[in-house]
This record gives C-alpha cells, sequence and structure tokens, in this order.
C-alpha cells in the first residue's frame, strides 16, 4: 500500500463534514448531476483548497459577477488549460514555501474540475503535459458526455448511439457512430500514482476517493460520471437512479488504479440489461435493437477487460 | 557601477531574469527565443537560481502556468515567439484583464506562412488591442535595463509586460552589457507582494464570468489600468536614471531638433538608421530619427512633441496589415496626428521582413523617398519596401 494512505479514514454518514464549500444559490438547472461531484468533493478536500474551473457549465452556473459559489480560492482562465494554471498554482506554493513566502506546513490541495470536453478533447494535451511533469494536484474530469455549456454538441466522450446536436439521430446516420474514448486508460498510461472511477450516486466512494487522492503525493485523476438531465433528456428526479444504473448495468464501473494496480470497487457479477439504463435517456430513444444489443456486447465486453486488468494486476 | 562584460543577448537578457529573483519560469522552445530560456533552465539546475522551471507541452500552457502561478503571487518569466506568441493568444488577453503582473520577453520574429525564423514584427503586432504594456529594446543594454524595469512596471501597475527583442539581430549578438549590482536592484524592486492573490487563508473568486452588465465596466477599469500605466513608466525610468546614469524615454529622438523629415522605426533597426542620419546631415539635409520604445500604452502626448516641425515623417513598419491604411504603426501614427494639430505628410513603408536586410542605403533611399513626398502626396496609404521584381 501507498504510505500515504496509511493514514487515510474514510468518510462514513457519521464523521461527513458538515461544512459545504460550494454555496447554494447557482445557476445550474434542476437536478445537475455535474454540480453535485463539485459540492461532494469540496467537502471531502476542505477550506485548505485552490480550486481551478475550465470554461464549461460549472464555470459559468457558479459565477455570475458579482455573486460566486466558491467558499475556497477559485480561478478560471479558458476551455482548454486548467491543467497548465494548475500546474502553475502548484509550481509557485512549492517555491513561495521554499523562500519563506507562504506557510510551509499549510498543505494546501489544487483541484481542477474540468468537463468532458475540456479533458477528452481540446485539453487532452494540456492534461498529459502535468500528468507527465507530475505536479501534485487533483484533476476532476466531471463527464457528462458531450458539451454541454454550448448546447450539447458531441465529445470524445459521448457514447455510441446517443444523440447530440452536432450527432444527431438522423435518418440515416442515428446519433454517436464512435465509441466512448477510454480516458482513464489513457491517464493511467501516464503511470501517475492515482487514477479512479466515482460516481455521485455512490457518494461516500466518491468522497473517500477525492481524500485519497489528497493525500497522495503526485497527479491523481478522478473520472465522474455525471448526469445531465438537460442534455441527456432524463427527468431531473431520476438523476441518481440513473447514475446508479450506469454501475449496475456495467456502462461505467467503479474503479481504481493505484501505482498501476487495479482495484475493481464494485463487481457486477449480475448486471442489469444496459437496455434499463438507455430507457431512462432520451438521448438513446432512437436506438434500434441492433443497436442496443451492440452496446450491450460491448459493454460487456469492456467490463471483461477491466476484470482481467484487475485479476493481472492485483492491488496486495 | 558595474563594469561592462561582453555577454551574447538572451544570455544577457537571461541572467537579468535571474537577478529579479523570479520564482516560477515557464516557457516552450521557440526559435529566435531558445537561448533565453536554456540558459535560465541552467541557472535552475545549477541552483545558481531558486526557482520552479516548468518544462511545459506548448506556449499556450506556458502562459498558462504563468497566469496560475502570479494569480498564486509568484514573480514569473515566460518567452516566445512567432507561432509561439500565437499559440498563446487568447491567454494575452486573458493575463491582462486579470490584472496579473507577467514578464514576458518576445524575441520578434515572422509569423507563418511562409514558414520563417528571421525577424520581423508580425508576431508582436497581432497583439497590439491584448492589454499589456509594450517595451521594444534598441541593444543589448536596453534589453537587460528592460527587464529589471518591466517587473518594477509590472508589479505597480498590477499588468503584464512584454519586452520586444529583435530576433537574432538582437538576441544572438554579443554586446558589451553593464549589469545593475543585486543591492541597487534590490532598492530598485521590491519583493512582490499581491493583495489579492489564491490563498485558502482568504478565498477569492478570479475569473467569474463577465455578463453583459459588467462586461463593460470590466474594460473600461482595465483600460484605465493601462492608461494609469504611462506616469508609473515615466517614474520607473526617472528611478532608473537616478540609480544608474541610464536615462529612457518613450519615445528616442536622434537629431530632431531641427529636423524637416524624419524617419520613425522600432527596434533595433534604428541603429541603422541613425548611420543614414549621420550621412544625411554631413550633406546638409534637416533630417531626423523617431523611436518608440513605448508601444502601449501608445506615448501620444510624447510622440506629438518629439515629430517638432517635421513636415514629412516616414514610417517604417516591420509587418504587414493587409490591405488596411497602413502597416501597424503607420495606421496608429496617422490616427496619432490626427487628434493634434500637427499634420506632416505620412509615408509607410513596409519593410526588413522576414530578416531581410535594411541597410543604410536603404534608410537613405527612405529619407529620399519622404522628401519627394513633400512635393507630391504619395499615391499609396503603404508600400511594401524592396519588393523583387
Ligand atoms: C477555445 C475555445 N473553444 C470553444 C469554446 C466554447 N466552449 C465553451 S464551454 C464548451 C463546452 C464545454 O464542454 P465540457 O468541457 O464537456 O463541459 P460541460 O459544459 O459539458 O460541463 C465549449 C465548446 C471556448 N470557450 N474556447
Ligand atoms: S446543462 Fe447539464 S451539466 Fe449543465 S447545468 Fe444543466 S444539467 Fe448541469
Ligand atoms: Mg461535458
Amino acid at each position: 500500500m501507498r504510505k500515504e494512505l496509511k493514514r487515510f479514514k474514510g468518510f462514513t454518514l457519521k464523521n461527513m463534514p458538515r461544512e459545504e464549500f460550494f454555496a447554494p444559490g447557482h445557476r445550474a438547472c434542476q437536478g445537475c448531476g455535474t454540480v453535485l461531484p463539485v459540492r461532494l468533493a469540496l467537502k471531502a478536500l476542505g477550506p485548505d483548497t485552490i480550486a481551478v474551473s475550465a470554461t464549461g457549465c460549472i464555470e459559468i452556473i457558479s459565477s455570475p459577477f458579482p455573486y460566486t459559489s466558491w467558499r475556497v480560492p477559485w480561478i478560471h482562465v479558458a476551455f482548454e488549460n486548467s491543467a497548465s494554471v494548475a500546474s502553475g498554482i502548484e509550481a509557485a506554493l512549492k517555491v513561495l514555501k521554499r523562500k519563506g513566502r507562504f506557510p510551509k506546513r499549510k498543505k494546501v490541495n489544487i483541484v481542477v474540475f474540468a468537463g468532458d470536453g475540456a479533458t477528452f478533447d481540446i485539453g487532452l494535451q494540456f492534461l498529459s503535459g502535468a500528468l507527465e511533469r507530475g505536479h501534485n494536484l487533483i484533476y476532476i474530469c466531471l463527464d457528462n458526455e458531450a458539451y454541454m455549456n454550448t448546447g450539447v454538441q458531441r465529445s470524445a466522450a459521448t457514447p455510441y448511439g446517443a444523440h447530440t446536436t452536432t450527432s444527431p439521430a438522423g435518418k440515416v446516420i442515428k446519433g454517436q457512430v464512435t465509441w466512448k474514448k477510454n480516458l482513464p486508460a489513457i491517464v493511467a498510461a501516464h503511470n501517475i500514482p492515482y487514477v479512479a472511477t466515482a460516481n455521485p450516486a455512490f457518494y461516500l466512494d466518491l468522497m473517500n476517493k477525492v481524500k485519497k487522492a489528497s493525500l497522495i503525493e503526485g497527479p491523481c485523476y478522478i473520472h465522474v460520471f455525471s448526469v445531465c438531465p438537460t442534455g441527456w433528456g432524463c427527468k431531473p428526479e431520476d438523476v441518481i437512479k440513473v447514475a446508479k444504473l450506469a454501475v449496475e448495468t456495467r456502462v461505467f464501473p467503479l474503479y481504481e488504479v493505484i501505482d498501476g494496480k487495479y482495484i475493481l470497487n464494485r463487481k457486477v457479477d449480475k448486471p442489469k440489461p444496459v437496455e434499463e439504463y438507455l430507457k431512462l435517456q432520451r438521448r438513446f430513444r432512437h436506438l434500434t435493437p441492433e443497436q442496443i444489443e451492440y452496446i450491450q456486447k460491448r459493454v460487456n465486453e469492456e467490463y471483461e477487460k477491466l476484470v482481467k486488468l484487475c485479476e493481472c494486476f492485483p492491488a496486495s | 557601477m558595474g563594469k561592462k562584460v561582453a555577454k551574447e543577448v538572451s544570455i544577457a537578457v537571461a541572467e537579468a531574469v535571474a537577478q529579479c529573483n523570479v520564482d516560477v519560469i515557464s516557457a516552450y522552445p521557440i526559435t529566435p527565443q531558445t537561448h533565453i530560456v536554456e540558459h535560465l533552465s541552467e541557472l535552475v539546475a545549477n541552483g545558481e537560481l531558486d526557482a520552479e522551471f516548468v518544462p511545459v507541452e506548448s506556449e499556450h500552457a506556458a502562459l498558462s502556468v504563468c497566469i496560475g502561478a502570479a494569480a498564486t503571487g509568484a514573480r514569473v518569466f515566460t518567452s516566445t515567439a512567432s507561432q509561439g506568441l500565437l499559440l498563446m493568444y487568447e491567454n494575452l488577453f486573458i493575463a491582462s484583464n486579470y490584472r496579473l503582473p507577467i514578464v514576458m520577453v518576445i524575441a520578434n520574429r515572422s509569423i507563418s506562412g511562409p514558414i520563417s525564423i528571421w525577424n520581423d514584427h508580425s508576431d508582436v503586432m497581432t497583439t497590439r488591442d491584448a492589454g499589456w504594456i509594450q517595451l521594444f529594446a534598441e541593444n543589448g543594454q536596453e534589453a537587460v535595463d528592460l527587464i529589471y524595469q518591466a517587473y518594477r512596471i509590472a508589479e505597480k501597475c498590477l499588468l503584464p509586460v512584454a519586452v520586444n527583442l529583435d530576433g537574432f539581430t538582437l538576441t544572438h549578438v554579443v554586446e558589451p552589457i553593464e549589469f545593475i549590482d543585486d543591492e541597487l536592484l534590490k532598492k530598485y524592486l521590491p519583493p512582490l507582494k499581491m493583495k489579492y492573490k489564491l490563498d485558502p487563508r482568504n478565498p477569492i473568486t478570479i475569473g467569474a464570468i463577465g455578463i453583459p452588465e459588467i462586461y463593460t465596466e470590466s474594460k473600461k477599469a482595465q483600460d484605465e489600468a493601462l492608461k494609469a500605466s504611462y506616469p508609473v513608466i515615466l517614474r520607473a525610468w526617472r528611478e532608473f536614471a537616478r540609480l544608474t546614469g541610464r536615462k529612457y524615454n518613450p519615445v528616442e529622438t536622434y537629431y530632431m531638433e531641427d529636423a524637416e523629415v524624419a524617419l520613425l522605426i522600432m527596434g533595433s533597426l534604428a541603429e541603422t538608421a541613425m548611420n543614414a542620419v549621420d550621412y544625411l546631415r554631413e550633406k546638409g539635409k534637416r533630417v531626423g530619427l523617431l523611436r518608440f520604445r513605448l508601444w502601449r500604452p501608445f506615448p501620444q502626448r510624447e510622440f506629438i512633441k518629439a515629430i517638432g516641425k517635421v513636415k514629412a515623417l516616414g514610417v517604417v513598419d516591420r509587418a504587414v496589415s493587409h490591405c488596411s491604411t497602413g502597416g501597424p504603426v503607420g495606421i496608429e501614427v496617422r490616427s496619432a496626428l490626427y487628434q493634434s494639430n500637427k499634420r506632416p505628410r505620412v509615408v509607410n513603408f513596409i519593410a526588413g521582413l522576414s530578416g531581410r536586410d535594411v541597410t543604410v542605403e536603404d534608410f537613405v533611399e527612405m529619407f529620399e523617398r519622404t522628401y519627394q513626398a513633400l512635393k507630391e502626396k504619395p499615391k499609396a496609404a503603404y508600400e511594401i519596401y524592396g519588393v523583387k521584381e
């Protein structure tokens, strides 16, 4: 086990911090499942945190000047470069501590919140650079599977078959034609100390992963399944249900990669059919039975691959 | 005062940056900027400079790192040129609006296409509206002095400063340089203390969305800040002269007192142009030379004063603004004159693109053409000079 994690004590319902660092009153849509992980992550990180956001829904809904939802220091610069901005903050704190211009012993978490577009597409190079350089930061990808802020256009995170405004369900082409890019795998290939997937429906698990990331020295990446009721066409009250089904159908498995060792957090031996997950969302309503069958097959294959990785490279 | 040492200007500039005790350096290699950042990384690697060198994967990232670090209260440095500056583009505007005291050296180089590594001002001229303080050096000594001054100005005004050095013709030449000594520099450049920065002990929000109700006010505030930098820059130069004896002005003049025809130029080509002035003066011609050291904020008052009583002014641009009303400098100069009562004839040459030599003879020719403009109005708003037919 990593030495930093020896001190790790998980959150429970009993010791869950009461304090909120993401204030209510923000402008997110009703039931937004992208803002929820931000609130949970900040709860886990506490006040000694500096947050960076990429342009996107979270940035827009949290900062209509003169209001702000951020009770920790926060900066937004542009769409693609949050990983670099965070690298700069980390480098600054390191040297300022060394030169006695910032309290030496004060541990500050540097956390990025960036959408799937900002992470999979336009910002991938920036993320890769920051991971490779080994900055001590936490990068949280809020994956709502499209460019929501600009009106639901497809990204490399959009799942196969999904309707978006640039992968429309047309008469000939029926939604997104490509399979979702496996970003956690790409990130893990950077050999960083900590990679995890998380889901706000499993909120203690999510908070614990964020907490672990804050303890671990070096770059940490958490990939968060972030339901967007507006873009996915599901009911606001079904957001948590959809998020849970993503795990129960194996669409979005929960796992960690710690120093290259894989841990499957939730084995799904008796998966629910993916159709149950798909049918709650209007973005999939045009799917043909063949398409659903293809998704089912591919979801199982991807899951099996992950199980193999966990068997081949188990955490001790 | 220290003694003069012979140094390549890039190396000297890097050493001046190191003397300023920067905290974070982030850059990406591009000719002709490389020697500056190579030397800085060497100083860090040898423990001669206590700073974090962040070797990023692109120029966009380099400026992003500087933005993050400056917002956290660190003194930062970056340097680039040409395509690198263009890759940074969106960040330039953000850095100035966020009022971050970043110092950047631009080793001026032409922009693609066609690709060219040689010197002109087409890179920096694309950033005229980015809200940075813009300085242009003529020689190595000035390059080094502008670095010291840039940090003082940036930190007093909370605005980013770009120091422009002509690529190769200035960055790569060896010149005698006098460094300011460290004790004196401490007086001139106090440690950076930012009142508003990213610090968990006092959380602030930076980079909020500018809804229509406040965007205009944000831009007005930024404009006022850049305007207010003008007297601060003059004071920084006065103080520098007091400490070192080296005098700096927004607009430098050469034989302008009684000049009837003058050329205006920026950067290191001014030294060649001076030789042309000397030559023509010997022949009894009343010619003079103007050079903008300060380009942003535009030195309106000094410029109008400096042109004295010239009847014709030849503006030598080092960049093209395709099919507009002149080269970038020409356009601004005409507009500046229009706000004054002075109406010299303006001739606009675009010369020295991509390192094309501009010789003393060329400047003599431009002087002659500017003289001709006294008799006959130039046919075109600008002319790309020296095109081979
Ligand atoms: C360089 C650049 N290109 C495009 C945009 C427009 N833009 C802003 S946010 C956004 C989409 C954000 O998508 P994502 O990162 O997935 O975040 P979400 O809004 O979905 O949470 C786009 C395309 C921009 N701001 N900057
Ligand atoms: S569009 Fe989606 S992600 Fe954006 S605020 Fe609304 S629900 Fe949240
Ligand atoms: Mg998205």
